[in-house]
């Protein structure tokens, strides 16, 4: 199948060095070391051939992505082509005038991610003394410099009990956008599920708090919440449908249709160093393998919901279902979508007493 | 709430702009892009901070030679919809 028109979004992975080590991270669980990470040239080129394919925004990921200190190029490269910048930071390390730098570079955005809302879970989480009050900072700092500032909440067991102290936490930093989060399992957080994975009761507890507080800071705040996939009734259109209108680069210049499109063993990735964007977006095999509907299998392929939802999640069908084109198990139309919830109450049970995390380091898995 | 006296702008995260690949003018906001249709992107280019509401509708009147009141109750439905989510401000 080919491509349905030019992709809107990319998000490029700038590094996988962070001085986090969130057990939930979106990267593969084999990280990549900084001598594989693209050339500064590499990107400015990525990006130029972005622009020209009719990408609108660019999400600059990591790990941590001002760890690259050839960011402010990367971010002038976007803006001077009119793309969005969506800088996406822990806001740790970072020296005050880096934001004023950033900021006189173009960048539009700062998404801002919040472990806790107290110190004390922000740094069980993270790994590292005084995160919490770095991020604070890094939030004022951004405010100051006048950028708009979205805060990110990836919501678990550990943290579930404070989604209202994450919107108290918005309202005081003056953030323009929450986001709360739930973590969705596949790469390290597949690892930490045991850990992680949050009771029923409290996963509704929270569904409440969101739609009042929605309801109450309606032009005030923005908060956009994420479900969870293991108390789902129907999935996510993960990325939006697969190559269907964004993808994501990694740090040595894989393209590939979502964070976790490596789990799939089948598919092969093709590299930004070797072939322009718009050949990527129009025929790389890992791109056409599930993109549209024409791979679907029963009971997508003759559900009404087929375009609306993509048949949800491909990493997470392949990781529960053992296979990549079934239907994602989040899906209560699924045949495993009973074994998924069976899967949710027996990993929360089993957290109460399980060992501490396995943190994200380079080199562990 | 948008009254007549309200002057609405688009928040320093929201930029409109011209897509040359697609030949459309696109709403980009952090995590969404918009694709506004004829009608709203005459409204949005006028959501500068400094014009009215009133003076919006008047100026949109004048463009489509319609009467004001019809066009005030699509001008202030579309404004409020649009500031409910924070993609402009008054």
């Amino acid at each position: 199948m080919s491509a349905p028109g030019p992709p809107i979004g990319m998000l490029a992975e700038l590094t996988h060095r962070c001085p986090l080590q969130c057990p939930y991270c979106s990267n593969p669980a084999k990280l990549l070391k900084a001598n594989t990470e693209l050339e500064t040239a590499d990107w400015t080129r990525v990006f130029s051939e972005a622009a020209d394919l009719g990408i609108l925004q660019v999400h600059l990921s990591g790990g941590e992505p001002t760890l690259r200190g050839d960011l402010e190029e990367i971010v002038s490269a976007l803006s001077s082509r009119g793309v969005y910048s969506n800088l996406i930071t822990a806001g740790v390390n970072i020296k005050p005038e880096r934001i004023g730098g950033l900021k006189d570079a173009g960048l539009d955005h700062v998404q801002l991610s919040v472990q806790g809302a107290t110190s004390e879970v922000t740094e069980k989480i993270g790994n590292m003394k005084g995160a919490h009050e770095q991020k604070l900072a890094t939030a004022r700092v951004v405010r100051a410099a006048k950028l708009p500032l979205t805060l990110n909440a990836p919501i678990h067991r550990h943290n579930i009990h404070q989604v209202e102290d994450f919107i108290e936490l918005a309202l005081e930093l003056d953030a323009d956008r929450l986001e709360i989060a739930n973590v969705q399992y596949y790469g390290w957080a597949l690892i930490n599920r045991t850990q992680l994975m949050p009771a029923w009761d409290d996963v509704m507890r929270q569904v409440d708090i969101v739609e009042e507080a929605r309801e109450r800071l309606r032009g005030v705040l923005l908060i956009d919440f994420v479900t969870p996939d293991y108390y789902a009734e129907f999935p996510k259109p993960c990325m939006g449908g697969w190559a269907q209108d964004a993808f994501m680069v990694t740090p040595d210049g894989s393209a590939m249709p979502c964070h976790a499109a490596h789990t799939i063993p089948h598919l092969t990735f093709d590299n930004v160093k070797d072939k322009s964007l718009a050949d990527i977006w129009d025929s790389s095999p890992a791109f056409d393998a599930y993109r549209g509907t024409d791979w679907m299998q029963e009971p997508c392929r003759s559900c009404e919901r087929r375009e609306a939802d993509f048949g949800g999640c491909r990493c997470q069908a392949l990781a529960i279902a053992g296979d990549a084109a079934a239907t994602d198990p989040a899906c209560s139309l699924s045949p495993l979508h009973a074994t998924m919830l069976k899967i949710a109450g027996q990993t929360q049970a089993a957290g109460e007493t399980a060992d501490d995390f396995t943190y994200r380091r380079i080199g562990t898995q | 709430m948008i009254t007549s006296e309200s002057r609405p702008g688009l928040p320093a995260f929201v930029r409109l702009q011209f897509e040359p690949v697609r030949d459309a003018w696109a709403l980009l906001s952090p995590e969404k892009v918009m694709w506004p249709d004829e009608v709203s992107h005459d409204i949005l280019k006028r959501c500068n901070g400094k014009a009215t509401v009133a003076e919006i509708i008047s100026s949109l009147a004048a463009e489509y030679d319609a009467p004001e009141d019809v066009v005030r109750d699509d001008v202030c439905g579309f404004l409020q919809t649009w500031a409910d989510r924070r993609l402009v401000v008054a």
